[in-house]
């Protein structure tokens, strides 16, 4: 459903994105780890057709983002990792807006805007402007707007930050729920234990190029790890040693 | 110093950022632009000081009054830009959680605030100063010692409003939540429209042109006399000045600059002590939740249907987010008045007055009315087109990633700044021709020249918007005075200059016609300059909308 082909981004002499060639098939929730700033949101900024790719391409549903953006972009809801939205907008008024943006309107965005701000417990906040939302609400509210088109692919950067236990649970139920009706999820995170029980594949980048991808059993084998979780695997792959540097620094300052 | 560091620091870094980047032509011509800015000021007041200077026994005294009128008009725009500064500076910088988290004595706080404020507020005055005190320095020979009076008497001059700028917003953020700034911001708009219609009538400049209107040179002279208020720091300034270039120093008009600038800023720091907390914490308060524009939004989106979704939200966005964010309409407030004054000014020339004025020299102010008015709409097109493109620059994300034609954005904001543009440019211009009884031919030649100027201004100021965006800007006011917008200024008055120039030979011949009584033929030399003016205006206008479409589709975030 998402094909990425030989993609790389340059920021003038910086590369943050260095041939990456990736397939995420339909209907599967895959997960996209990485360091920070390991080139996963410019990854998937090429993906939402925000940035323009240095060279290689970006295809969605056969469509390329940049050859055919109108075919692509249809199919697709992204999900940023800041909610920046329109702040003198209302919930409700931001939601038809966005679903103005992909043609649509009418009765039935009324009742999908209704259904969403439901779900996500917004509907007493439907008519305030979106300046008085929390970080939270906020967050929920650019998922709906993910949502209010219908996309066949979700692409989303962090979905977790900001969002209470309740909503935490309530997106990956969304997600899975989705997934299994024939939707294609591909989900930036750090919270590893929810890329473990959440994706059915895993893909790691690591200085802009992909180190590992595949299901959790294939990453063991392709690192030889045994049996191990997913956070050691991670560390194994993308380096453990910061980690135990700041232990070490920490303890000195004691 | 420390507590601005991070601030100064980010402006080097910036510079040096521009500079590596090939900014040095920006430099060069905000340099050049400057300095002919400096120049005709100079030039302008050095010739009026010179004529003043020969008049005799009066001729100091209205040196005096110029330059007291003039700092005082610089007090009333220094309150207000203070007003406005101290509310982003002192309670919605982004510095401020770190600040007041951090353990920095209040004192410090209010000193390092206040300095950004003053800086902010004040460069421009503090620039348009330099050529006025050359010019003052230059007809009455100041000397070498001059620049430390001037300076000596400017410095405290531009503390006070600072001081007192940010105690009024200090105070005013105690009653309204700072983010509820609509309140604030009216109330600062109406203060700023009455302040200028208040200016008008302390300086009663009608008075000072026409000396034959005072009953006996010593009414004149009372009022030259009379300073505008003998409390007012612009009155102790040029007090100041004048004594110093007259060869009489008075130095209490410096004991007294110099004193209530530092009693203002004890008590400034007392005040900030008292209640800066409470306003802070309510600026962190009090979004707006009282929503306008529902029944207007239904109606209009009703009327928009056969535009289709996307360009119908696209539409209706804008116009609501222009008219719920205070810092965007509240300048129409100021914008009607400046428009009064326009009008006001076309109806006060003396063209009508007394003997008969022969009907060429009516037309040719009708004709050159039209350079003043697309001056007019350029500003405006500066305050409300020009940021379009920089206001979406956090949802950008939003819209690159719809399906949404690039295109159709464009195309939206161009008809939502168009329209109403082209109203008001109809406006004036029939209204003002009608003032001066233009004839039909003067009336048509007005009405297709000032529409093919706005759909061009309008392109330019969307074009140079997009050239020059301005994404991290939060305040939609400030967007203007970027150096984008000075470009696009610039951009303008060539505009006007050429389709004037060009439109001067057609209108040359028709008045020429007229006045020797001959019937007007319609001449190539004729079609073929109106012509030359539309293939000008259409080019000006599809040439910018096509590389600010290349523009956009070239953003990455």
């Amino acid at each position: 459903m998402i094909r990425l082909e030989d993609l790389t981004k340059d920021y003038g002499s910086f590369r943050a994105v260095d041939h990456v060639t990736l397939h995420v098939p339909r209907g599967a929730l895959y997960g996209f780890l990485g360091p920070n700033g390991a080139g996963k949101t410019t990854t998937l900024r090429m993906i939402a057709g925000i940035l323009r790719p240095t060279t290689g391409r970006v295809l969605i549903g056969g469509d390329d983002v940049i050859a055919q953006p109108l075919a692509a972009k249809a199919r697709l809801g992204f999900i940023p990792d800041r909610p920046f939205v329109y702040e003198k907008l209302t919930g409700a008024e931001f939601l038809r807006f966005v679903a103005g943006l992909y043609g649509q309107d009418g009765q039935l965005v009324e009742r999908r805007v209704d259904e969403l701000m439901e779900i996500f417990e917004l509907s007493a906040w439907k008519n305030e402007l979106v300046e008085s939302y929390s970080h939270g609400m906020r967050q929920k509210l650019i998922i709906s707007s993910a949502l209010i088109h219908r996309p066949e692919v979700i692409v989303v950067d962090e979905p977790m930050v900001g969002l209470d236990p309740r909503a935490a649970r309530l997106l990956k139920d969304l997600f899975r729920g989705f997934v299994s009706r024939g939707g294609t999820v591909l989900m930036s995170t750090h919270t590893l234990e929810i890329a473990e029980a959440l994706c059915d594949r895993i893909a790691i980048i690591q200085g802009g190029k992909i180190v590992a991808a595949g299901t959790m059993a294939e990453l063991r084998t392709q690192t030889a790890s045994g049996d191990i979780g997913l956070e050691d695997l991670f560390l194994r792959l993308t380096g453990g040693a910061a980690a135990k540097e700041l232990a070490a620094v920490l303890e000195d300052g004691r | 110093m420390h507590v601005l560091q991070p601030k100064w620091r980010t402006a080097l870094t910036r510079a040096r950022q521009e500079r590596a980047s090939g900014g040095t032509g920006k430099a060069v011509t905000l340099a050049i632009v400057g300095l002919l800015f400096w120049a005709a000021v100079f030039g302008v007041l050095f010739r009026v000081l010179r004529y003043f200077r020969d008049v005799r026994e009066i001729g100091a005294l209205l040196a005096g009054k110029l330059l007291s009128l003039t700092l005082l008009s610089f007090v009333s725009v220094l309150l207000l830009s203070n007003v406005i500064t101290a509310l982003s500076s002192f309670f919605l910088a982004k510095d401020l959680d770190l600040l007041v988290s951090s353990p920095v004595d209040q004192a410090r706080i209010y000193l390092a605030k206040l300095g950004e404020t003053l800086l902010h507020s004040s460069w421009m005055v503090a620039l348009m100063a330099v050529p006025i005190f050359t010019a003052y320095a230059v007809v009455y020979h100041g000397g070498l010692l001059f620049p430390l009076v001037a300076a000596g008497s400017f410095l405290p001059f531009l503390v006070l409003p600072a001081v007192l700028g940010s105690a009024a917003t200090l105070i005013l953020v105690n009653v309204f939540p700072a983010r509820r700034t609509r309140d604030l911001l009216s109330i600062i708009a109406l203060a700023a429209a009455a302040g200028v219609i208040l200016l008008f009538r302390i300086i009663r400049p009608e008075q000072l042109a026409r000396p034959e209107g005072f009953r006996n040179l010593l009414d004149f002279i009372t009022v030259l006399r009379a300073p505008a208020s003998p409390l007012l720091p612009s009155d102790w300034v040029t007090k100041a000045v004048m004594g110093y270039l007259g060869g009489k120093m008075d130095w209490l008009p410096l004991y007294l600059l110099w004193s209530t600038a530092g009693a203002a800023l004890v008590l400034g720091a007392w005040l900030h002590g008292r209640l800066y907390h409470t306003g802070f914490t309510r600026a962190q308060e009090g979004a707006e939740r009282f929503v306008r524009g529902g029944v207007w939004g239904r109606a209009l989106g009703n009327l928009l249907k056969p535009l289709g979704a996307a360009r119908r939200e696209f539409i209706l966005k804008d116009l609501k987010l222009f008219f719920r964010d205070t810092t965007q309409w509240s300048q129409l407030i100021l914008l009607g008045a400046l428009l009064l004054v326009y009008v006001f000014n076309i109806r006060a020339l003396p063209l009508f007055r007394g003997e008969q004025v022969p009907f060429y020299l009516v037309s040719v102010v009708s004709f050159l009315n039209l350079g003043l008015a697309g001056f007019v709409l350029a500003s405006i097109a500066a305050r409300f087109i020009f940021p379009a493109v920089s206001l979406e620059g956090r949802q950008m994300w939003l819209l690159r990633s719809s399906p949404l034609e690039l295109r159709a954005l464009l195309w939206s904001k161009y008809w939502v700044g168009t329209i109403p543009l082209l109203v008001l440019a109809l406006a004036i211009t029939i209204l003002t021709n009608v003032i001066l009884k233009a004839t039909p031919f003067m009336m048509a030649v007005g009405v297709g020249t000032i529409i093919l100027l706005t759909l061009a201004i309008s392109a330019l100021a969307l074009a140079f918007g997009a050239l020059y965006p301005q994404f991290e800007t939060e305040n939609a006011a400030q967007i203007p005075t970027s150096f984008g917008g000075l470009v696009f200024m610039m951009a303008t008055v060539a505009l006007l200059a050429v389709v004037i120039v060009i439109e001067s030979a057609p209108v040359y011949r028709y008045l020429h016609a007229a006045v020797n009584q001959e019937p007007l033929t319609i001449s190539p030399l004729m079609v073929g300059a109106f012509l030359l003016v539309i293939a000008v205006c259409v080019t000006a206008t599809v040439v910018p909308l096509r590389i600010a479409l290349r523009r956009i589709e070239q953003f990455e975030f």
